[in-house]
């Protein structure tokens, strides 16, 4: 990690003055099939904050997301066990409204999927299918979303026109926007930087700090400067055993600077992993 | 000469030697058929057991067989695609059963096709030698390509979609209509392409139901003759019926095309026109 320096000195973010779990997951294993993805991870999400999860790859951070938003259930041969409650939700329940839910927890792809469409079907779509169907209603959030993650001068012009004509740091940005237009409680991201270029990366991650306070942010990086820069509190995983396990997790500063466990310091400090 | 230039000039000859022929035909079919089309020979009936005449009542029962069996294959194998392809899991025994089925069905030589219509249709169902039993003859036989090519299109639509569809927190449902179904659309085109080319070559399956009547049909109850048909009985049947066969080859080669064009223009206008391309 010698970019570390390069980048200047690095401040974790504050940590949130009151932690209010908004989501608690106690013994949580996954399997694909016989083979374990996650064994035994145990956190609690905190609401307003920013979290992020570091790891190797295929050390089940992605599949710990898709847990969260039940899309789990899109995986043949997926088996979950364990609790996670999301406010007073149980997210195991077979009769949960999971098309409720996935509304509430958004998430962000490592690679932009824009849809095929307009610019401005792509965020109607979705809310269109929550039930909003005045053109008035409509533009009024598409207006907004887009100011918000910064994209409403760059495409004004030409919200008729292909989503997939935009470059990849806009593509994040319109998914990020297409989310947070069904003002989701929560926002999962599986390493949304990480097939962007710096720049664009540089401006999803301002963006990503914008939402602190006013969403719930979960996010799998494996940049780890960009992890102390955002984020209020880090999960650290591993492999063991040939299963995903959760090493450590604390408030960001503590996790970088005084990791407790051995595993932590050797990979935050680039000597493993 | 090189292993290399060899392969080059083997390849050539090759795709020359394909053309050749498709244009030999062409120019063969074009030359002989043109000498007799004219305005009349499109309205007129055929007279003289068809060495003169027209064929006006052919193109309608033809269009009218057409017809039949798109309207019945189409919606069938859309939706039989979509439950293959969305809504079994791709490994699961109805799923295997089904696809294997189908393949067998697409390898059945087009006879069988037309003993079965004739015992199913025309006898079992009492609709008799009709247009309506070879349009549903016909349904049964382009069925199997409809359906797998519409769903190796489905399937190849991205699984991204699907993944960030089901995120937003929308149904399979609308994913499918609003998404897969416009992204999959130039493969179900040409799946409907294929089925129509297959029916409208279709001679086999249909001297067994719909009949060689040449008169104009009434009603799809009424016997009809396809151009395919006619075209068989002037050229096997008949002395002195090639010229009136070679004019009909044509027409029915016309006919192929103005339907495919009609029906990519349809798709495209039905299901694409959500998608903006880049």
């Amino acid at each position: 990690m010698n970019d570390t320096y390069t980048l200047g000195p690095l401040q974790a973010g504050p940590p949130c003055c009151d932690p209010e779990p908004l989501i608690r997951v106690e013994n949580l294993s996954l399997h694909y099939g016989t083979k374990p993805a996650l064994e035994g991870v145990s956190l609690d999400i905190y609401k307003g904050c920013i979290t992020a999860l570091i790891g190797p790859s295929g050390c089940g951070k992605t599949s710990f997301l898709s847990v969260l938003n039940r899309l789990t259930d899109m995986i043949p041969g997926c088996r979950v066990s364990g609790n996670v409650h999301f406010d007073n939700r149980d997210l195991r329940n077979p009769a949960l409204d999971v098309q409720g839910l996935r509304r509430d927890i958004g998430m962000i792809f490592q690679k932009p999927v824009p849809f095929p469409l307009s610019i401005r079907r792509n965020i109607e779509l979705p809310l269109r299918e929550h039930g909003m169907s005045k053109q008035a209603d409509l533009n009024e959030v598409i207006q907004r979303v887009l100011l918000d993650v910064g994209l409403w001068d760059e495409v004004k012009d030409r919200l008729e026109s292909s989503a997939q004509a935009l470059s990849g740091g806009q593509q994040q940005r319109l998914c990020i926007a297409r989310a947070l237009a069904l003002k989701p409680k929560v926002l999962l991201m599986d390493e949304p930087c990480s097939a962007l270029d710096p720049i664009s990366s540089g401006v999803v991650e301002d963006l990503i700090q914008r939402l602190r306070g006013k969403y719930t942010v979960v996010i799998v990086t494996h940049n780890l400067a960009q992890a102390r820069r955002i984020a209020n509190y880090a999960g650290f995983f591993w492999v063991k055993e040939r299963a995903g396990c959760l090493i450590e997790f604390g408030q960001c500063k503590q996790i970088f600077e005084a990791p407790a466990h051995d595993l932590t310091a050797a990979y935050v400090n680039g000597s493993r992993g | 000469m090189s292993k290399n230039e060899l392969t080059t000039v083997l390849i050539w000859l090759m795709a020359v030697l394909v053309s050749g022929v498709f244009i030999w035909l062409l120019a063969d079919i074009i030359i002989h058929g043109l000498s007799k089309l004219s305005w009349s020979f499109f309205v007129e009936s055929p007279q003289n057991v068809g060495r003169s005449g027209g064929i006006g009542p052919i193109i309608v029962s033809t269009l009218l067989i057409l017809l039949v069996a798109i309207v019945t294959a189409a919606p069938l194998g859309l939706a039989t695609a979509v439950l293959l392809s969305e809504f079994t899991r791709h490994d699961s025994v109805f799923g295997r059963f089904v696809r294997r089925s189908l393949d067998v069905l697409a390898g059945v030589p087009s006879i069988v096709f037309g003993l079965f219509g004739n015992a199913f249709f025309c006898i079992y169902l009492g609709l008799g030698f009709s247009i309506l039993s070879g349009g549903l003859t016909l349904a049964c036989m382009v069925l199997p390509i409809l359906i797998r090519t519409a769903e190796e299109g489905l399937q190849a639509t991205p699984n991204d979609y699907r993944l960030a569809t089901a995120a937003l927190g929308m149904s399979r449902s609308s994913a499918l209509f609003h998404l897969l179904l416009p992204a999959a659309t130039p493969a179900i085109a040409a799946g409907l392409l294929l089925g129509i080319g297959r029916a409208g070559a279709e001679t086999a399956a249909l001297i067994f139901t719909s009949g060689y009547v040449d008169r104009m049909p009434d009603s799809l109850f009424d016997s009809g003759r396809a151009l395919s048909v006619h075209i068989y009985d002037l050229s096997m049947n008949v002395a002195g019926g090639d010229a009136s066969a070679y004019s009909s080859a044509l027409v029915l080669i016309i006919l192929l095309l103005i339907i495919n064009s009609i029906a990519m223009g349809l798709a495209k206008h039905w299901l694409h026109r959500s998608i903006v391309t880049v």
